[in-house]
């Protein structure tokens, strides 16, 4: 997480991998993955004023999830976070696009009116492609997603 | 998605811009899911709150009562931030009341009924059989859906308000048949012996399965539960699982058998509740420390029989008094628990009656920074669970040992 996102051009010409889906919501969103082993809600996970996980069981307690492309198993929880993505887009703490392997209703109703990119049902499953720190590339239209590992771009980059 | 004509024209701008944005939401999401058509629903129950929705759920809120949008079927509210006769008592600011007034003043006027409830299956609307409906709260559409057959998605806050002003919602999830057959056989072992083991039993499959999409069905139950021990039940499933949906053989309406809850297939797997189970998710829950700042009780919304009996429980006995002890229920419990004396029992011992909250909706960080709370104690499984994302160490007892917390100030390790 120390790792911040690099200037774009910085994918070093390197192929992605892509992830093909059906069509989620939300137009194309690009950023660096933080991808969660626990499931996520907006209530039950997040402290909403800042924006970070603030549940202390949370596999990644204390992060936040402002620009990111968010990649999580599951939707967890209730109605807030349908109201919640919008208040954190609103003060710039929202992710960037959010993957899920499967989403619930609340957690789409949320992107909907918030305007976030959201996808779900991916081939290959995100959770076992995609890793913290990846560069990502989301096309919600076109049911496709575009991931640049970390470690190939440092490779494909001079130092 | 196929429209009617109608939707046609709700779509082009037939019904006023408010209906029309909140008719393009429902589709967007809808589609998602792989709707194919919209289904009329017969109630609405808004789900949102001035702590969640913060300022931009608020304006967009003012946005549709500014622009004349108005509900069209019965629509109900879900409970708020404050407890208008209370909120200074419990340390809550004027900031905080003042925004839920602004928000009740907008619903109101856009014709709904503010009961604050969670448990409104219980008291204003009892949903019936195949009856469609658009309802926020997640433990009320699981027990929508599961003890009355009814059919509701959660639809999160601006979804409910979507469909309270078109009437409508996309025709998916706990709508179709195919998604209300069980998934999953739980073999119960361990039998369930009070209303508390019901949301421990919640607690024990939804830590398990996690995903809307998933509908446990739960077999080898002796008991016939009442009422209060499926609403834990499925307040549970819905807290920890997200589900949406179960099934109890012989008890619930679409599972007269384990063949008719799975629809004839066989079972994706089987979790097994061995005896100890249930002990075990009480165990789960290990104070940091012994003293006790808070006990609740009320996640959802307590029935009128579970007032009276935490009045008997506590009639004639005093809380600790540096132990905090909420009871929380809709105003219209409240009252008939005033007419028949359970309310004098309770704040004769020390208990707080309030009305038309839920202890996490009620600010429960801002309470935590002014009274030092840190150790809850609660019979709600539910609670416990989300409360820990406000800093708190939540303790899952049974009812009768969350009462003795209360009156000693000491948690109990099980």
């Amino acid at each position: 997480m120390n790792v911040r996102p690099r200037a774009s051009g910085a994918r070093g010409g390197s192929l992605p991998i892509v992830l093909t889906g059906h069509p989620g919501v939300g137009g194309v969103a690009e950023g660096e993955a933080l991808v969660s082993p626990d499931g996520f809600s907006a209530r039950y996970d997040l402290d909403l004023t800042a924006g970070t996980i603030s549940r202390e069981s949370h596999a990644l307690y204390g992060q936040s999830l402002a620009a990111r492309i968010f990649v999580c198993p599951t939707a967890k929880g209730g109605f807030a976070t349908a109201w919640a993505l919008l208040n954190l887009r609103e003060r710039g703490r929202a992710p960037a696009a959010m993957l899920f392997g499967w989403a619930n209703p609340v957690m789409v109703q949320g992107a909907v009116l918030a305007g976030i990119a959201l996808m779900d049902r991916l081939t290959p499953d995100p959770m076992q492609v995609i890793h913290t720190g990846d560069r990502v590339r989301v096309d919600p239209k076109a049911g496709r997603v575009e991931v640049w590992p970390r470690a190939a771009e440092r490779r494909g980059r001079p130092v | 998605m196929e429209l009617t004509p109608e939707e046609r024209g709700i779509l082009a701008g037939r019904s006023g811009e408010p209906v029309r944005r909140s008719f393009e939401m429902q589709i967007a999401a809808g589609e998602f899911f792989g709707a194919g058509r919209m289904v009329p629903v017969t109630s609405a129950h808004l789900t949102g709150d001035p702590e969640s929705m913060g300022d931009a759920g608020l304006r967009f809120v003012e946005d549709l009562c500014g622009r004349g949008a108005r509900f069209v079927i019965p629509t109900t509210t879900n409970p708020r931030n404050v407890d208008f006769a209370l909120y200074r008592e419990l340390g809550q600011t004027e900031e905080i009341a003042r925004r839920e007034r602004r928000l009740r003043d907008l619903v109101v006027a856009m014709g709904a009924v503010p009961v604050d409830t969670c448990a409104n299956y219980q008291t204003v609307y009892p949903p019936r059989f195949g009856e469609h409906l658009a309802w926020g709260d997640t433990g009320a559409v699981i027990y929508a859906n599961a003890v009355a057959g009814a059919r509701s998605n959660f639809e999160g806050g601006p979804a409910s308000y979507a469909a309270a002003l078109t009437g409508r919602v996309a025709a998916y999830g706990m709508h179709l048949d195919e998604c209300r057959l069980g998934t999953h056989l739980i073999d119960v072992a361990d039998q369930p012996r009070s209303v508390s083991d019901w949301g421990a039993l919640g607690c024990f499959v939804g830590r398990r399965l996690t995903n809307y999409w998933l509908v446990p069905v739960f077999a080898g139950i002796e008991a016939q539960p009442s009422a209060d021990a499926l609403k834990q039940l499925g307040a549970t499933l819905a807290s920890y699982g997200s589900l949406a949906m179960f099934h109890v053989v012989g008890v619930t309406p679409e599972a007269r058998t384990v063949n008719e809850a799975f629809g004839g297939q066989a079972p994706r797997e089987t979790i097994d509740v061995s005896p100890g189970g249930l002990a075990g998710v009480y165990r789960s829950f290990e104070p940091e420390r012994e003293h006790v700042d808070l006990v609740v009780f009320g996640t959802p919304h307590l029935s009128l029989f579970e007032v009276r009996d935490l009045a008997t429980m506590l009639k004639g006995r005093t809380v600790h008094p540096r132990t905090v002890l909420l009871l929380t229920m809709s105003a219209g419990v409240k009252a008939l628990a005033d007419q028949f004396g359970y309310t004098r029992a309770i704040e004769a011992s020390g208990g707080k009656m309030i009305t038309g909250v839920c202890y996490y909706i009620m600010t429960p960080r801002e309470l935590s920074r002014v009274h030092g709370f840190r150790t809850i104690v609660t019979d709600s499984a539910k609670l416990a669970n989300i409360i820990a994302a406000y800093g708190y160490n939540p303790i899952f007892r049974a009812t009768p040992e969350c009462v003795e917390a209360a009156i000693s100030g000491r948690s109990v390790v099980r």
